[in-house]
Protein backbone atom coordinates (compact mmCIF):
# COMPACT_ATOMS: atom_id res chain seq x y z
CA UNK A 1 0.00 0.00 0.00
CA UNK A 2 1.18 3.00 -0.65
CA UNK A 3 2.04 5.67 1.52
CA UNK A 4 -0.10 8.47 0.25
CA UNK A 5 -3.29 6.19 -0.02
CA UNK A 6 -5.57 6.91 2.70
CA UNK A 7 -6.90 4.28 5.08
CA UNK A 8 -10.45 4.71 4.30
CA UNK A 9 -11.42 5.43 0.79
CA UNK A 10 -15.15 5.80 0.04
CA UNK A 11 -16.17 7.06 -3.51
CA UNK A 12 -20.09 7.48 -4.00
CA UNK A 13 -20.48 4.99 -1.04
CA UNK A 14 -24.14 3.74 -0.69
CA UNK A 15 -26.22 1.55 1.66
CA UNK A 16 -29.63 0.45 0.63
CA UNK A 17 -32.25 -1.76 2.86
CA UNK A 18 -34.94 -2.82 0.41
CA UNK A 19 -36.29 0.24 -1.39
CA UNK A 20 -35.14 2.61 1.33
CA UNK A 21 -31.44 4.84 0.57
CA UNK A 22 -30.08 5.38 3.74
CA UNK A 23 -26.97 6.50 2.72
CA UNK A 24 -27.10 8.00 -0.82
CA UNK A 25 -23.39 7.87 -1.90
CA UNK A 26 -20.93 10.12 0.09
CA UNK A 27 -16.98 10.42 -0.73
CA UNK A 28 -14.30 10.67 1.97
CA UNK A 29 -11.17 10.26 2.81
CA UNK A 30 -9.12 9.09 6.38
CA UNK A 31 -5.77 9.32 7.04
CA UNK A 32 -3.66 7.66 9.37
CA UNK A 33 -3.38 9.50 12.47
CA UNK A 34 -6.32 11.97 11.53
CA UNK A 35 -9.25 12.15 13.97
CA UNK A 36 -12.34 11.93 11.77
CA UNK A 37 -16.44 12.73 12.80
CA UNK A 38 -19.13 12.47 10.96
CA UNK A 39 -21.70 14.99 12.72
CA UNK A 40 -25.19 14.39 11.85
CA UNK A 41 -29.05 14.18 13.34
CA UNK A 42 -30.69 10.68 14.18
CA UNK A 43 -31.20 8.89 10.76
CA UNK A 44 -28.81 10.95 8.77
CA UNK A 45 -26.85 7.31 8.31
CA UNK A 46 -24.01 7.84 10.95
CA UNK A 47 -24.21 4.39 11.66
CA UNK A 48 -25.23 2.55 8.32
CA UNK A 49 -22.05 4.31 7.05
CA UNK A 50 -19.76 3.00 10.06
CA UNK A 51 -20.91 -0.20 9.77
CA UNK A 52 -20.01 -0.62 5.87
CA UNK A 53 -16.77 1.25 7.07
CA UNK A 54 -16.75 -1.71 10.01
CA UNK A 55 -16.44 -4.49 7.25
CA UNK A 56 -19.79 -5.91 8.76
CA UNK A 57 -22.08 -4.39 6.55
CA UNK A 58 -21.95 -4.71 2.83
CA UNK A 59 -21.99 -2.15 0.48
CA UNK A 60 -24.70 -1.77 -1.80
CA UNK A 61 -23.26 1.01 -4.24
CA UNK A 62 -20.30 2.84 -5.13
CA UNK A 63 -16.58 1.81 -3.39
CA UNK A 64 -14.97 1.34 -0.08
CA UNK A 65 -11.47 0.38 0.63
CA UNK A 66 -10.21 0.11 3.74
CA UNK A 67 -6.07 -0.43 4.08
CA UNK A 68 -6.53 -0.15 0.34
CA UNK A 69 -8.39 -3.70 1.19
CA UNK A 70 -11.89 -4.23 -0.37
CA UNK A 71 -14.41 -5.68 2.46
CA UNK A 72 -16.37 -7.51 0.62
CA UNK A 73 -13.06 -9.55 -0.48
CA UNK A 74 -11.27 -9.19 2.39
CA UNK A 75 -13.53 -8.15 5.59
CA UNK A 76 -11.73 -10.17 8.10
CA UNK A 77 -8.04 -8.76 7.18
CA UNK A 78 -9.97 -5.78 7.14
CA UNK A 79 -11.67 -6.17 10.83
CA UNK A 80 -8.35 -7.78 12.21
CA UNK A 81 -6.78 -4.18 12.19
CA UNK A 82 -10.03 -2.31 13.68
CA UNK A 83 -11.45 -1.47 16.72
CA UNK A 84 -15.15 -1.12 16.90
CA UNK A 85 -17.41 0.90 19.54
CA UNK A 86 -20.81 0.11 18.70
CA UNK A 87 -23.61 2.67 19.16
CA UNK A 88 -24.95 -0.10 22.03
CA UNK A 89 -22.21 -0.97 24.10
CA UNK A 90 -23.47 -5.19 23.64
CA UNK A 91 -21.34 -6.14 26.56
CA UNK A 92 -21.81 -9.45 27.91
CA UNK A 93 -23.49 -9.53 31.26
CA UNK A 94 -23.02 -12.87 31.91
CA UNK A 95 -19.07 -12.39 32.04
CA UNK A 96 -17.73 -9.84 34.64
CA UNK A 97 -15.44 -6.97 33.31
CA UNK A 98 -11.99 -8.35 32.58
CA UNK A 99 -13.79 -11.54 31.18
CA UNK A 100 -15.11 -9.00 28.82
CA UNK A 101 -12.32 -8.08 27.37
CA UNK A 102 -10.49 -11.13 27.63
CA UNK A 103 -12.30 -13.74 25.63
CA UNK A 104 -12.64 -10.50 23.48
CA UNK A 105 -8.90 -10.47 23.04
CA UNK A 106 -9.32 -14.32 21.69
CA UNK A 107 -11.66 -13.27 19.15
CA UNK A 108 -8.37 -11.96 17.53
CA UNK A 109 -6.35 -14.87 18.10
CA UNK A 110 -4.72 -13.64 20.99
CA UNK A 111 -3.28 -15.90 23.72
CA UNK A 112 -5.12 -16.15 27.17
CA UNK A 113 -2.18 -14.96 28.64
CA UNK A 114 -1.09 -12.28 26.61
CA UNK A 115 -4.85 -11.21 26.49
CA UNK A 116 -5.28 -11.08 29.86
CA UNK A 117 -2.22 -8.92 30.63
CA UNK A 118 -3.30 -6.43 27.33
CA UNK A 119 -7.31 -6.53 29.33
CA UNK A 120 -5.38 -5.52 32.61
CA UNK A 121 -3.30 -2.41 31.06
CA UNK A 122 -6.27 -1.26 28.89
CA UNK A 123 -8.86 -1.68 32.32
CA UNK A 124 -5.69 0.72 34.09
CA UNK A 125 -5.95 3.11 30.65
CA UNK A 126 -9.91 3.71 31.17
CA UNK A 127 -9.65 4.20 34.77
CA UNK A 128 -11.11 0.78 35.70
CA UNK A 129 -8.25 -1.40 37.49
CA UNK A 130 -10.03 -1.28 40.71
CA UNK A 131 -13.39 -3.00 38.94
CA UNK A 132 -11.71 -6.05 37.15
CA UNK A 133 -13.32 -8.15 38.85
CA UNK A 134 -17.24 -6.40 39.05
CA UNK A 135 -20.06 -7.53 36.83
CA UNK A 136 -21.58 -5.41 33.73
CA UNK A 137 -24.77 -4.59 35.58
CA UNK A 138 -24.02 -1.95 38.54
CA UNK A 139 -21.96 -0.12 36.10
CA UNK A 140 -22.86 3.39 35.45
CA UNK A 141 -23.22 4.29 31.72
CA UNK A 142 -19.44 5.99 31.44
CA UNK A 143 -17.82 3.09 32.90
CA UNK A 144 -19.58 0.53 30.52
CA UNK A 145 -18.69 2.69 27.51
CA UNK A 146 -15.04 2.93 28.95
CA UNK A 147 -15.08 -0.88 28.98
CA UNK A 148 -16.38 -0.72 25.45
CA UNK A 149 -13.87 1.59 24.40
CA UNK A 150 -10.93 -0.91 25.94
CA UNK A 151 -12.61 -3.88 24.54
CA UNK A 152 -11.81 -2.33 21.08
CA UNK A 153 -8.52 -1.81 21.97
CA UNK A 154 -7.57 -5.50 22.39
CA UNK A 155 -6.45 -6.02 18.82
CA UNK A 156 -3.67 -2.94 19.26
CA UNK A 157 -6.10 -1.17 16.28
CA UNK A 158 -5.20 1.21 13.99
CA UNK A 159 -8.33 2.03 13.35
CA UNK A 160 -10.95 3.15 15.87
CA UNK A 161 -14.76 3.22 15.08
CA UNK A 162 -16.50 4.87 17.82
CA UNK A 163 -20.40 4.96 16.74
CA UNK A 164 -21.65 8.20 18.83
CA UNK A 165 -19.56 7.64 22.33
CA UNK A 166 -20.99 9.75 24.28
CA UNK A 167 -24.52 10.09 24.08
CA UNK A 168 -26.69 9.92 26.99
CA UNK A 169 -23.70 9.88 29.12
CA UNK A 170 -23.89 12.94 31.67
CA UNK A 171 -21.09 15.56 31.24
CA UNK A 172 -18.13 14.75 33.44
CA UNK A 173 -18.08 11.26 32.11
CA UNK A 174 -17.99 12.40 28.81
CA UNK A 175 -14.93 14.82 29.52
CA UNK A 176 -13.40 11.58 31.01
CA UNK A 177 -14.33 9.69 27.74
CA UNK A 178 -13.03 12.71 25.29
CA UNK A 179 -9.57 12.29 27.57
CA UNK A 180 -9.21 9.07 26.86
CA UNK A 181 -9.80 9.52 23.15
CA UNK A 182 -7.50 12.31 23.10
CA UNK A 183 -4.97 9.85 24.89
CA UNK A 184 -5.77 7.46 21.79
CA UNK A 185 -4.88 9.68 19.11
CA UNK A 186 -1.93 11.27 20.75
CA UNK A 187 -0.63 7.60 20.49
CA UNK A 188 -1.70 7.46 16.64
CA UNK A 189 -4.37 5.18 16.52
CA UNK A 190 -7.16 6.95 13.83
CA UNK A 191 -10.17 7.90 15.29
CA UNK A 192 -13.19 7.84 12.97
CA UNK A 193 -16.44 8.76 15.57
CA UNK A 194 -20.15 9.64 14.41
CA UNK A 195 -21.51 11.89 16.91
CA UNK A 196 -24.93 14.96 16.86
CA UNK A 197 -23.31 17.00 19.78
CA UNK A 198 -21.01 19.77 18.02
CA UNK A 199 -19.04 20.64 20.97
CA UNK A 200 -17.95 16.57 20.66
CA UNK A 201 -17.35 17.37 16.59
CA UNK A 202 -15.00 20.46 18.13
CA UNK A 203 -13.07 18.78 20.71
CA UNK A 204 -12.23 15.98 19.13
CA UNK A 205 -12.64 16.02 15.04
CA UNK A 206 -9.56 17.31 12.84
CA UNK A 207 -12.18 17.23 9.83
CA UNK A 208 -15.07 16.19 10.01
CA UNK A 209 -18.43 15.74 7.31
CA UNK A 210 -21.81 16.95 8.01
CA UNK A 211 -24.09 14.84 7.15
CA UNK A 212 -28.09 14.97 6.59
CA UNK A 213 -30.39 12.00 5.20
CA UNK A 214 -27.88 10.33 4.03
CA UNK A 215 -25.67 13.07 1.90
CA UNK A 216 -22.46 14.68 2.85
CA UNK A 217 -23.55 18.68 3.04
CA UNK A 218 -20.27 20.23 4.10
CA UNK A 219 -17.35 18.78 4.89
CA UNK A 220 -13.74 20.31 6.58
CA UNK A 221 -11.48 21.47 9.87
CA UNK A 222 -14.50 22.17 12.46
CA UNK A 223 -13.29 26.06 12.70
CA UNK A 224 -12.98 26.04 9.17
CA UNK A 225 -16.43 24.90 8.30
CA UNK A 226 -17.76 27.80 11.16
CA UNK A 227 -15.99 30.42 9.09
CA UNK A 228 -16.93 29.66 5.70
CA UNK A 229 -20.82 29.18 6.88
CA UNK A 230 -21.33 31.34 10.10
CA UNK A 231 -20.64 34.92 10.98
CA UNK A 232 -18.44 35.23 13.51
CA UNK A 233 -20.93 35.63 16.26
CA UNK A 234 -24.47 34.56 17.11
CA UNK A 235 -27.31 37.09 18.71
CA UNK A 236 -29.82 35.10 20.52
CA UNK A 237 -32.84 36.80 21.36
CA UNK A 238 -35.80 35.46 23.46
CA UNK A 239 -39.26 37.23 22.78
CA UNK A 240 -42.17 36.30 25.48
CA UNK A 241 -43.69 32.79 24.59
CA UNK A 242 -45.70 32.51 21.07
CA UNK A 243 -44.04 35.91 19.81
CA UNK A 244 -41.03 35.05 18.39
CA UNK A 245 -42.23 34.39 14.82
CA UNK A 246 -43.77 37.97 14.87
CA UNK A 247 -40.36 39.81 15.12
CA UNK A 248 -38.71 38.63 12.11
CA UNK A 249 -39.85 41.65 9.88
CA UNK A 250 -38.23 44.36 12.84
CA UNK A 251 -35.40 42.27 12.79
CA UNK A 252 -35.18 42.30 9.31
CA UNK A 253 -31.57 43.73 7.93
CA UNK A 254 -29.97 43.47 10.61
CA UNK A 255 -26.64 40.99 11.08
CA UNK A 256 -25.81 38.78 7.71
CA UNK A 257 -28.97 36.67 8.74
CA UNK A 258 -31.92 35.82 10.96
CA UNK A 259 -33.19 32.42 11.79
CA UNK A 260 -36.68 32.69 13.48
CA UNK A 261 -36.70 28.85 15.86
CA UNK A 262 -39.81 28.41 17.94
CA UNK A 263 -38.02 29.16 21.64
CA UNK A 264 -35.80 32.01 19.92
CA UNK A 265 -34.68 33.88 17.13
CA UNK A 266 -30.99 33.68 16.13
CA UNK A 267 -29.31 36.63 14.49
CA UNK A 268 -25.90 35.61 12.35
CA UNK A 269 -23.35 39.20 12.57
CA UNK A 270 -19.87 39.45 13.23
CA UNK A 271 -20.37 41.75 15.98
CA UNK A 272 -23.07 40.80 17.90
CA UNK A 273 -23.09 43.25 20.41
CA UNK A 274 -23.23 46.24 17.50
CA UNK A 275 -26.43 43.88 16.50
CA UNK A 276 -27.79 44.00 19.70
CA UNK A 277 -27.59 47.47 19.90
CA UNK A 278 -29.54 48.06 16.52
CA UNK A 279 -32.57 45.13 17.64
CA UNK A 280 -32.75 47.59 21.08
CA UNK A 281 -32.55 51.09 18.70
CA UNK A 282 -34.96 49.76 16.88
CA UNK A 283 -37.85 49.62 19.95
CA UNK A 284 -37.87 45.38 19.46
CA UNK A 285 -35.98 44.79 22.99
CA UNK A 286 -36.49 40.91 23.95
CA UNK A 287 -36.97 39.59 27.60
CA UNK A 288 -33.07 38.41 27.11
CA UNK A 289 -30.21 38.77 24.71
CA UNK A 290 -26.70 36.66 25.03
CA UNK A 291 -24.29 37.20 22.43
CA UNK A 292 -22.29 34.11 21.48
CA UNK A 293 -19.28 32.66 19.38
CA UNK A 294 -20.80 30.54 15.84
CA UNK A 295 -20.94 26.80 16.10
CA UNK A 296 -21.40 23.82 13.83
CA UNK A 297 -24.94 23.75 15.33
CA UNK A 298 -25.29 27.00 13.50
CA UNK A 299 -23.93 25.61 10.13
CA UNK A 300 -25.60 22.80 10.81
CA UNK A 301 -28.66 25.18 10.61
CA UNK A 302 -27.72 27.28 7.79
CA UNK A 303 -26.70 24.37 5.51
CA UNK A 304 -30.29 21.76 6.38
CA UNK A 305 -32.10 24.49 7.81
CA UNK A 306 -32.89 22.45 11.23
CA UNK A 307 -31.58 21.64 14.34
CA UNK A 308 -29.03 18.65 15.33
CA UNK A 309 -30.73 17.81 18.35
CA UNK A 310 -34.61 18.15 18.27
CA UNK B 1 0.03 1.12 17.63
CA UNK B 2 0.29 -1.55 14.75
CA UNK B 3 -1.22 -4.79 14.94
CA UNK B 4 0.77 -8.00 14.39
CA UNK B 5 -1.43 -10.62 14.13
CA UNK B 6 -0.79 -14.01 13.75
CA UNK B 7 -1.45 -15.88 10.36
CA UNK B 8 -5.01 -17.86 10.99
CA UNK B 9 -3.69 -21.25 12.32
CA UNK B 10 -6.62 -23.26 11.13
CA UNK B 11 -10.19 -22.57 9.27
CA UNK B 12 -11.99 -24.11 12.72
CA UNK B 13 -10.26 -21.21 14.96
CA UNK B 14 -12.95 -18.69 14.71
CA UNK B 15 -15.57 -20.85 15.54
CA UNK B 16 -13.39 -22.41 18.44
CA UNK B 17 -13.23 -18.51 19.77
CA UNK B 18 -16.96 -18.91 19.74
CA UNK B 19 -16.79 -22.18 21.55
CA UNK B 20 -14.23 -20.72 24.08
CA UNK B 21 -16.84 -17.77 24.71
CA UNK B 22 -19.87 -20.18 25.77
CA UNK B 23 -16.92 -22.05 27.93
CA UNK B 24 -16.42 -18.67 29.51
CA UNK B 25 -19.89 -18.41 30.11
CA UNK B 26 -20.30 -22.01 31.09
CA UNK B 27 -17.76 -21.70 34.00
CA UNK B 28 -20.16 -19.42 35.76
CA UNK B 29 -22.84 -22.06 36.20
CA UNK B 30 -21.09 -25.50 35.31
CA UNK B 31 -21.60 -26.65 39.23
CA UNK B 32 -25.51 -26.46 39.46
CA UNK B 33 -25.64 -26.63 35.83
CA UNK B 34 -23.73 -30.50 36.54
CA UNK B 35 -25.69 -31.00 40.05
CA UNK B 36 -28.56 -30.83 37.68
CA UNK B 37 -27.74 -33.05 34.97
CA UNK B 38 -27.31 -36.23 37.07
CA UNK B 39 -30.06 -35.44 39.55
CA UNK B 40 -32.44 -34.96 37.33
CA UNK B 41 -32.01 -38.12 35.39
CA UNK B 42 -31.78 -40.30 38.52
CA UNK B 43 -34.58 -39.03 39.94
CA UNK B 44 -36.59 -39.28 36.50
CA UNK B 45 -34.64 -43.08 36.18
CA UNK B 46 -35.65 -44.25 39.89
CA UNK B 47 -39.35 -43.02 39.52
CA UNK B 48 -40.85 -44.46 36.46
CA UNK B 49 -38.16 -47.31 36.30
CA UNK B 50 -38.90 -48.40 39.46
CA UNK B 51 -42.34 -47.42 39.42
CA UNK B 52 -43.96 -48.23 35.87
CA UNK B 53 -41.12 -51.13 35.75
CA UNK B 54 -42.78 -53.00 38.72
CA UNK B 55 -45.76 -52.90 36.81
CA UNK B 56 -44.71 -54.06 33.66
CA UNK B 57 -42.08 -56.48 34.56
CA UNK B 58 -44.64 -58.19 37.18
CA UNK B 59 -47.18 -58.37 33.86
CA UNK B 60 -48.39 -61.03 31.50
CA UNK B 61 -46.62 -60.01 28.25
CA UNK B 62 -43.01 -59.41 30.37
CA UNK B 63 -41.48 -61.77 28.17
CA UNK B 64 -41.87 -60.81 24.56
CA UNK B 65 -42.97 -56.86 25.36
CA UNK B 66 -39.65 -55.29 25.67
CA UNK B 67 -37.34 -57.31 23.48
CA UNK B 68 -36.92 -59.40 26.50
CA UNK B 69 -35.60 -56.33 28.96
CA UNK B 70 -37.31 -55.07 31.81
CA UNK B 71 -38.76 -51.97 31.89
CA UNK B 72 -35.50 -50.32 33.34
CA UNK B 73 -33.28 -51.74 31.01
CA UNK B 74 -35.36 -50.69 27.92
CA UNK B 75 -36.52 -47.23 28.90
CA UNK B 76 -33.34 -45.80 30.97
CA UNK B 77 -31.09 -45.81 27.91
CA UNK B 78 -33.80 -43.57 25.39
CA UNK B 79 -33.12 -40.94 28.01
CA UNK B 80 -29.95 -40.06 27.50
CA UNK B 81 -31.31 -39.38 23.66
CA UNK B 82 -34.68 -37.60 25.22
CA UNK B 83 -32.11 -35.70 27.37
CA UNK B 84 -30.14 -34.31 24.96
CA UNK B 85 -32.96 -33.40 22.78
CA UNK B 86 -34.70 -31.46 25.29
CA UNK B 87 -31.91 -29.39 26.70
CA UNK B 88 -30.41 -28.57 23.39
CA UNK B 89 -33.65 -27.49 21.44
CA UNK B 90 -34.33 -25.07 25.00
CA UNK B 91 -30.49 -23.81 24.38
CA UNK B 92 -31.45 -23.60 20.28
CA UNK B 93 -34.36 -20.92 21.49
CA UNK B 94 -33.96 -17.85 23.99
CA UNK B 95 -30.23 -18.54 23.82
CA UNK B 96 -29.82 -17.82 20.20
CA UNK B 97 -32.25 -14.36 20.67
CA UNK B 98 -29.84 -13.47 23.56
CA UNK B 99 -26.93 -13.56 21.13
CA UNK B 100 -28.75 -11.15 18.34
CA UNK B 101 -31.14 -9.10 20.40
CA UNK B 102 -30.04 -8.95 24.07
CA UNK B 103 -26.38 -9.22 24.43
CA UNK B 104 -25.59 -8.61 20.96
CA UNK B 105 -22.62 -11.33 21.16
CA UNK B 106 -22.97 -12.31 17.85
CA UNK B 107 -22.39 -8.89 16.64
CA UNK B 108 -19.49 -8.17 18.67
CA UNK B 109 -18.02 -11.23 17.64
CA UNK B 110 -18.93 -10.50 13.95
CA UNK B 111 -17.00 -7.37 14.23
CA UNK B 112 -13.54 -9.52 14.81
CA UNK B 113 -12.05 -11.67 12.69
CA UNK B 114 -15.02 -14.15 13.33
CA UNK B 115 -17.64 -13.91 10.44
CA UNK B 116 -21.42 -15.21 10.53
CA UNK B 117 -20.94 -18.64 9.24
CA UNK B 118 -18.20 -19.31 12.26
CA UNK B 119 -20.32 -18.26 14.64
CA UNK B 120 -22.60 -20.98 13.54
CA UNK B 121 -19.90 -23.16 13.65
CA UNK B 122 -19.15 -22.14 16.97
CA UNK B 123 -22.65 -22.45 17.97
CA UNK B 124 -23.06 -25.93 17.38
CA UNK B 125 -19.69 -27.22 18.96
CA UNK B 126 -20.91 -25.80 22.05
CA UNK B 127 -24.11 -27.57 21.35
CA UNK B 128 -22.28 -30.89 21.17
CA UNK B 129 -20.36 -30.48 23.82
CA UNK B 130 -23.47 -29.70 26.11
CA UNK B 131 -24.89 -32.40 24.60
CA UNK B 132 -21.97 -35.03 25.56
CA UNK B 133 -22.19 -33.40 29.60
CA UNK B 134 -26.16 -33.33 29.49
CA UNK B 135 -25.94 -37.55 27.95
CA UNK B 136 -23.27 -37.64 30.18
CA UNK B 137 -25.10 -37.18 33.39
CA UNK B 138 -27.48 -39.82 32.58
CA UNK B 139 -25.01 -42.13 31.73
CA UNK B 140 -23.24 -41.46 35.66
CA UNK B 141 -26.34 -42.05 36.49
CA UNK B 142 -27.25 -45.92 34.78
CA UNK B 143 -23.73 -46.83 35.72
CA UNK B 144 -25.06 -47.29 39.19
CA UNK B 145 -27.39 -49.82 38.32
CA UNK B 146 -26.63 -53.51 37.17
CA UNK B 147 -28.62 -53.57 34.13
CA UNK B 148 -27.10 -50.57 32.42
CA UNK B 149 -23.85 -50.91 33.40
CA UNK B 150 -21.31 -51.40 30.05
CA UNK B 151 -18.90 -49.50 28.74
CA UNK B 152 -21.24 -49.60 25.72
CA UNK B 153 -22.69 -46.10 27.52
CA UNK B 154 -19.79 -44.32 25.78
CA UNK B 155 -20.62 -44.05 22.46
CA UNK B 156 -24.20 -43.77 23.88
CA UNK B 157 -23.50 -40.46 25.48
CA UNK B 158 -22.05 -39.38 21.79
CA UNK B 159 -24.87 -40.77 20.08
CA UNK B 160 -27.26 -38.70 22.40
CA UNK B 161 -25.23 -35.71 21.39
CA UNK B 162 -25.97 -36.11 18.19
CA UNK B 163 -29.42 -36.93 18.45
CA UNK B 164 -29.17 -33.49 20.36
CA UNK B 165 -27.46 -31.44 17.19
CA UNK B 166 -30.12 -32.97 14.77
CA UNK B 167 -32.64 -30.98 16.10
CA UNK B 168 -31.03 -27.82 17.09
CA UNK B 169 -29.58 -27.46 14.05
CA UNK B 170 -32.67 -26.57 12.32
CA UNK B 171 -33.69 -24.64 15.45
CA UNK B 172 -31.72 -22.67 15.61
CA UNK B 173 -32.21 -21.59 11.81
CA UNK B 174 -35.91 -21.04 12.79
CA UNK B 175 -35.37 -18.85 16.21
CA UNK B 176 -32.44 -16.85 14.29
CA UNK B 177 -35.29 -15.81 11.59
CA UNK B 178 -37.95 -15.00 14.04
CA UNK B 179 -38.97 -11.69 15.14
CA UNK B 180 -39.81 -12.07 18.25
CA UNK B 181 -39.76 -15.05 20.69
CA UNK B 182 -43.97 -15.47 20.77
CA UNK B 183 -43.33 -18.99 18.69
CA UNK B 184 -40.54 -20.58 21.06
CA UNK B 185 -42.82 -21.85 23.75
CA UNK B 186 -44.92 -23.62 21.23
CA UNK B 187 -42.10 -25.35 19.53
CA UNK B 188 -41.66 -26.82 23.03
CA UNK B 189 -45.03 -27.49 23.20
CA UNK B 190 -46.64 -28.64 20.45
CA UNK B 191 -43.14 -30.26 18.61
CA UNK B 192 -40.54 -30.92 21.32
CA UNK B 193 -43.07 -32.51 23.96
CA UNK B 194 -45.12 -34.48 21.69
CA UNK B 195 -41.67 -36.43 20.07
CA UNK B 196 -40.51 -37.06 23.63
CA UNK B 197 -43.87 -38.87 24.23
CA UNK B 198 -44.00 -40.12 20.73
CA UNK B 199 -40.63 -41.27 20.89
CA UNK B 200 -40.15 -44.93 21.37
CA UNK B 201 -38.53 -44.36 24.85
CA UNK B 202 -41.41 -45.63 26.98
CA UNK B 203 -42.80 -47.82 25.07
CA UNK B 204 -42.20 -49.67 22.02
CA UNK B 205 -44.20 -47.75 19.20
CA UNK B 206 -45.38 -51.06 17.67
CA UNK B 207 -47.95 -49.97 20.58
CA UNK B 208 -49.06 -47.04 18.05
CA UNK B 209 -51.52 -47.40 15.05
CA UNK B 210 -49.64 -47.69 11.78
CA UNK B 211 -49.26 -44.29 10.42
CA UNK B 212 -48.29 -42.96 14.42
CA UNK B 213 -45.45 -45.39 13.61
CA UNK B 214 -44.55 -43.74 10.07
CA UNK B 215 -44.45 -40.58 11.58
CA UNK B 216 -42.54 -41.15 14.56
CA UNK B 217 -40.44 -42.83 12.20
CA UNK B 218 -39.76 -39.60 10.47
CA UNK B 219 -38.88 -37.62 13.79
CA UNK B 220 -34.98 -37.52 14.57
CA UNK B 221 -35.54 -38.48 18.89
CA UNK B 222 -36.58 -42.11 17.33
CA UNK B 223 -33.15 -42.91 15.66
CA UNK B 224 -31.66 -41.27 18.98
CA UNK B 225 -33.29 -43.99 20.79
CA UNK B 226 -32.79 -46.37 19.16
CA UNK B 227 -29.26 -45.94 18.89
CA UNK B 228 -28.64 -45.29 22.83
CA UNK B 229 -31.00 -48.36 23.36
CA UNK B 230 -29.38 -50.79 20.89
CA UNK B 231 -25.60 -49.80 21.89
CA UNK B 232 -26.12 -50.08 25.33
CA UNK B 233 -27.88 -53.38 25.18
CA UNK B 234 -25.68 -54.62 22.54
CA UNK B 235 -28.21 -55.25 19.92
CA UNK B 236 -27.53 -52.40 17.46
CA UNK B 237 -26.28 -54.07 14.18
CA UNK B 238 -24.14 -52.02 12.19
CA UNK B 239 -26.43 -51.26 9.06
CA UNK B 240 -29.29 -50.02 11.17
CA UNK B 241 -26.84 -48.08 13.55
CA UNK B 242 -25.31 -46.27 10.31
CA UNK B 243 -28.78 -45.99 8.96
CA UNK B 244 -29.84 -44.23 12.18
CA UNK B 245 -26.95 -42.13 12.02
CA UNK B 246 -27.19 -40.88 8.27
CA UNK B 247 -30.60 -39.76 9.17
CA UNK B 248 -29.06 -37.82 11.70
CA UNK B 249 -26.67 -36.46 9.32
CA UNK B 250 -29.20 -34.78 7.16
CA UNK B 251 -31.28 -33.09 9.70
CA UNK B 252 -27.59 -31.61 11.27
CA UNK B 253 -26.66 -30.78 7.56
CA UNK B 254 -29.70 -29.15 6.30
CA UNK B 255 -29.92 -27.49 10.10
CA UNK B 256 -26.27 -25.92 9.68
CA UNK B 257 -26.70 -25.35 5.89
CA UNK B 258 -29.82 -22.81 7.32
CA UNK B 259 -28.21 -21.49 10.14
CA UNK B 260 -25.49 -20.33 8.07
CA UNK B 261 -27.93 -18.72 5.71
CA UNK B 262 -29.51 -17.02 8.27
CA UNK B 263 -26.73 -15.66 10.70
CA UNK B 264 -24.98 -14.75 7.41
CA UNK B 265 -27.93 -12.68 6.53
CA UNK B 266 -28.77 -11.36 10.08
CA UNK B 267 -25.46 -10.45 10.77
CA UNK B 268 -24.73 -8.24 7.75
CA UNK B 269 -27.52 -6.20 7.35
N1 LIG C 1 -31.51 -2.48 9.03
C1 LIG C 1 -32.22 -1.45 8.56
N2 LIG C 1 -33.31 -1.66 7.80
C2 LIG C 1 -34.04 -0.63 7.33
N3 LIG C 1 -33.75 0.66 7.56
C3 LIG C 1 -32.68 0.94 8.32
C4 LIG C 1 -31.86 -0.09 8.86
N4 LIG C 1 -30.87 0.48 9.58
C5 LIG C 1 -31.08 1.82 9.48
N5 LIG C 1 -32.15 2.09 8.73
C6 LIG C 1 -32.65 3.43 8.40
O1 LIG C 1 -31.62 4.15 7.76
C7 LIG C 1 -31.61 5.51 8.19
C8 LIG C 1 -30.24 5.84 8.73
O2 LIG C 1 -30.05 5.13 9.91
P1 LIG C 1 -28.70 5.20 10.72
O3 LIG C 1 -27.58 4.90 9.80
O4 LIG C 1 -28.85 4.36 11.92
O5 LIG C 1 -28.65 6.75 11.11
P2 LIG C 1 -27.87 7.48 12.29
O6 LIG C 1 -26.86 6.56 12.83
O7 LIG C 1 -27.26 8.69 11.63
O8 LIG C 1 -28.88 7.88 13.30
C9 LIG C 1 -32.71 5.63 9.22
O9 LIG C 1 -33.84 6.17 8.57
C10 LIG C 1 -32.98 4.24 9.65
O10 LIG C 1 -34.33 4.06 10.02
MG1 LIG D 1 -26.63 5.85 14.75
Amino acid sequence: MDTDEPLIRARGLEKRFGDFEAVKGIDFDVHRGESFGFLGPNGAGKSSTMRMVGAVSPVTGGELRLFGLDPATDGKAIRARLGVVPQQDQLDEMLNVEDNLVIYGRYFDISYAESRAQARKLLEFVQLEDRATSKIMPLSGGMKRRVTIARSLMNDPEILLLDEPTTGLDPQARHVLWDRLYRLKQQGVTLVLTTHYMDEAEQLCDRLVIMDEGRIVAEGPPAELIRVHSPREVLELRYPAGANAEQGPALEGIGARQEVLPDRVLVYADDGEAALSEVHRRGASPESALVRRSSLEDVFLRLTGRTLVE
Amino acid sequence: MTATLPERRSLLGPAVRVFEHHLLVYRRVWKSNVLGSVIRPLLYVLGMGLGVGSLVDDGPRADTALEGLTYFEFFAPAIMATTAMQILTNDALWPIRGGFVWFGTYHNQRATPIDAGDVVTGVLLWHLAKGVLSAGGVAVVLLLFDGTRTAALLPAVVFAAFAGIAYSAPLIAFSASRETDLAYPNIQRFVIVPMFLFSGAFYPIDQLPGWMQTVTRLTPIWHGVELCRGVVHGSLEFVNGAGHLAYLLVWLVVGYVLSRRVFTAKLGV
